[in-house]
């Protein structure tokens, strides 16, 4: 008696299911053309399209492509574009692993071996095509700190080394003197914040301290912090830390030294001290030496520059596409968002996000380059 | 002591029609409610057995690799890199910091918990018991990252002179020798971890030392005990059990908690020296595995960091088995 009675209310819930996911899909099924053809009229200067792209990647570029997508999105209401901010690894071994459509990533695909793999041959390999960095968001990296009474302080690349090498350790420290005459220095020790997490931070802060100082830092360049001092988790980590010690010091960037208000030093590169702002850091981007052939943008900064107003530590991010994809339709789609993102639109909006907007010479060849995409 | 249950009047008569009579053991069996319910209880048993047992299955499946590579001591090096070509690393630094901060923590939740929870069962009035309960029981439910914000931004600022002070005033000790760490040290992270465990061992506590045996409590005030001395006597040992088991489970949270731990820790810089001192920076396993979850680039790395949980999982594994003992041992002497 109850059994059958479970079973009746089992068949009615299942037909119920049933009905409903028909109804589903009917729906889908009517919509999406009507959304097509508004979305088509309603934009004219992105190409829309309808459908997902997804994308995955470097965390330092986050805000720069959720700026891209949120314009983007406005424009052509039926695409949905995905990020997901894993790291620069995670996004490009998605990307290999065709999970993703174009991934995000802190520096160009490696051309040599490391850990038994060739990454852009590995790309190469899943896109059926060689595989393209584009560089698109330049994030400069500020040396911010926070000593009460210090409101401008200049340091070069020697005594930044010695400073979070520990070797310098009070604020006022002849070397530091030396290149800030005429300020007060207070006697405050100096405390150095690094990020405890790997990330491409640090890699291109250490790649700088490297290349500008190479007697001074002495460690070997990569993800994970050589130097001393006290590791705090993230940007967020180091830049908090930082506001709440005095004599505190760390690198982080941009964006997240201006939201917490900190000071940031200006960097004496041997032809005077340079503030930083998206111009100059713009100006070190721009003579960088392309390392890819044709569309291949892959970029090597010369950190050890010593152009006047050119403020040299700097990261760029890339977005690490197929330059042809084996389904026509995700070409078109990356195509049309990264046409979108490398835009004078959305690059110059990022310059509030604590970004550098690409200079004009690079930005023409990486629209080139999104252009051929296919 | 032990008593039958199951066992009815109509089990000890005859049957009907010459049956024998139904024994304790037989009468339940048979019944479709008790095939079902026995079986979904034993099912829910295996199924938990099973599930530990694969979680350290995939653990050791998966660090043995990166452990046979390794060419520093896994438990005696104090470095961390993984992955590369030549990978070294060792767990000493996490196991002192997990271990120490949890110790901590685990000194001082204890002491206040089970006086918060004799208060709260023997001293407060009875108006008062129930919304303290429940106050109590609401600090359980504060997720951990809330804790982590308030430690970072409110209690850190108040933490720091006081640090300042025992440096200066008993740095001579070794447990309290300045080290230049601001924040963020393993001495703070025990103390908000202890906040974080004490409702765990407040409730458990209330709820045993609320089951003491009415006689035996009025037993001791009738020999002409205070009330304390009836605590002492009466409360305090038929909770013992409760208490140890209590104080497990707060000391498995604060050994494993993540979120807020990584959120307020300082990690120390490759090759600083070697210290004692509470007052140093340092990882816990789950902070450390938490923090660069996002760059388990390679296999290799990604067994390093694995490897490194499941000495967490074997440590929590230890303390739960010598907690167990330590009831059984108790409770054959309560009883």
């Amino acid at each position: 008696m109850s059994v059958s009675r479970i079973s009746a209310l089992g068949a009615i819930a299942l037909s119920g299911a049933l009905a409903l996911s028909a109804c589903a899909s009917e729906n889908t099924s009517t919509t999406t053309p009507a959304g097509n053809g508004t979305s088509a009229g309603a934009t004219g200067s992105a190409n829309c399209f309808s459908g997902d792209l997804k994308a995955e990647g470097s965390s330092a570029q986050k805000n720069a492509i959720d700026e891209a997508i949120s314009v983007f999105q406005n424009a052509c209401t039926d695409a949905n574009i995905d990020y997901q901010p894993t790291g620069s690894g995670a996004g490009i071994k998605q990307f290999i692993a065709k999970q993703v459509d174009f991934a995000g990533s802190d520096s160009a695909l490696k051309t040599v071996e490391k850990d038994g793999a060739i990454e852009s041959e590995d790309a190469a390999k899943s896109c059926g095509s060689p595989a393209w960095n584009l560089p698109m968001v330049t994030g400069p990296i500020a040396i911010a700190y926070n000593v009460a009474g210090v409101d401008k302080l200049v340091l070069n690349a020697d005594v930044a080394a010695k400073i979070f090498d520990g070797k310098i350790t009070v604020w006022n420290d002849p070397a530091i003197a030396a290149l800030n005459k005429g300020v007060t220095l207070p006697a405050t020790p100096i405390k150095v914040f690094f990020r405890s997490d790997e990330s491409g931070t640090t890699e291109n802060f250490t790649k700088y301290l490297k290349a500008a100082a190479p007697e001074a830092w002495t460690y070997e360049t990569g993800k994970k912090w050589t130097g001393k001092g006290e590791g705090k988790e993230k940007s967020a980590g180091v830049a908090t830390a930082t506001k709440g010690q005095d004599g505190g010091i760390t690198y982080v960037e941009l964006s997240y030294a201006q939201q917490n208000s900190l000071k940031m030093a200006q960097i004496d590169t041997g032809s005077g001290p340079v503030e930083l702002t998206a111009e100059s850091a713009g100006k070190t981007i721009a003579t960088a030496e392309q390392t890819g052939t044709g569309n291949d943008l892959a970029l090597k900064i010369d950190y050890a520059t010593k152009e006047p107003g050119a403020y040299p530590i700097v990261l760029v991010t890339y977005e690490i596409v197929c330059s042809k994809y084996a389904d026509a339709e995700t070409g078109k789609k990356v195509k049309a968002f990264l046409q979108t993102f490398s835009s004078d639109e959305v690059q110059s909006k990022l310059g509030e996000q604590g970004y550098a907007p690409l200079p004009a010479e690079v930005a023409t060849k990486v629209k080139t380059a999104v252009d051929a995409i296919s | 002591m032990s008593s039958v249950t199951g066992v009815s009047a109509t089990d000890e008569l005859p049957g009907p029609d010459g049956r024998p009579p139904l024994s304790a053991d037989a009468a339940s069996t048979g019944r479709v409610g008790d095939r079902i319910f026995g079986g979904a209880a034993t099912l829910s048993g295996v199924v938990v057995i099973v599930l530990v047992s694969l979680i350290a299955v995939f653990l050791i499946v998966q660090a043995i690799p990166a452990l046979a590579d390794n060419s520093a001591n896994f438990f005696t090096s104090r470095e961390w890199a993984p992955g590369g070509e030549e990978p070294r690393f060792g767990i000493l630094e996490f196991l002192w910091t997990t271990v120490t901060a949890s110790t901590l923590a685990m000194l001082i939740s204890v002491p206040v918990g089970v006086g918060v929870a004799l208060f709260i069962t023997q001293y407060a009035p009875a108006w008062m018991r129930r919304p303290a309960a429940a106050l109590v029981d609401l600090l359980a439910a504060v997720p951990s990252i809330v804790y982590g914000l308030w430690g970072l931004i409110t209690f850190s600022p108040f933490f720091k002179p006081v640090q300042g002070f025992m440096e200066d005033r008993l740095g001579w000790f070794p447990l309290f020798s300045p080290t230049g760490i601001s924040g963020g040290t393993i001495f703070f992270i025990g103390i908000v971890l202890a906040i974080m465990v004490l409702p765990i061992v407040t409730a458990l506590s209330r709820e045993v030392f609320d089951q003491t045996p009415l006689a035996h409590k009025e037993g001791a005030l009738a020999l002409g005990a205070t009330k304390w001395e009836m605590i002492r006597t009466a409360v305090l040992p038929f909770g013992r059990p409760g208490v140890i088991s209590a104080s497990m489970l707060a000391l498995g949270r604060a050994l494993g908690e993540t979120i807020a731990v990584t959120f307020l820790v300082s990690a120390l810089a490759d090759g600083s020296p070697w210290t004692w001192s509470l007052f140093n920076g340092g990882e816990t396993f789950a902070s450390k595995i938490a923090n660069n979850a996002a760059e388990f680039s390679n296999p290799s790395k990604t067994g390093a960091y694995i490897a490194a949980g499941l000495v967490l999982f074997v440590l929590t594994f230890i303390v739960n088995s010598i907690a167990r003992v330590v009831i059984e041992r108790r409770k054959a002497f309560t009883e």
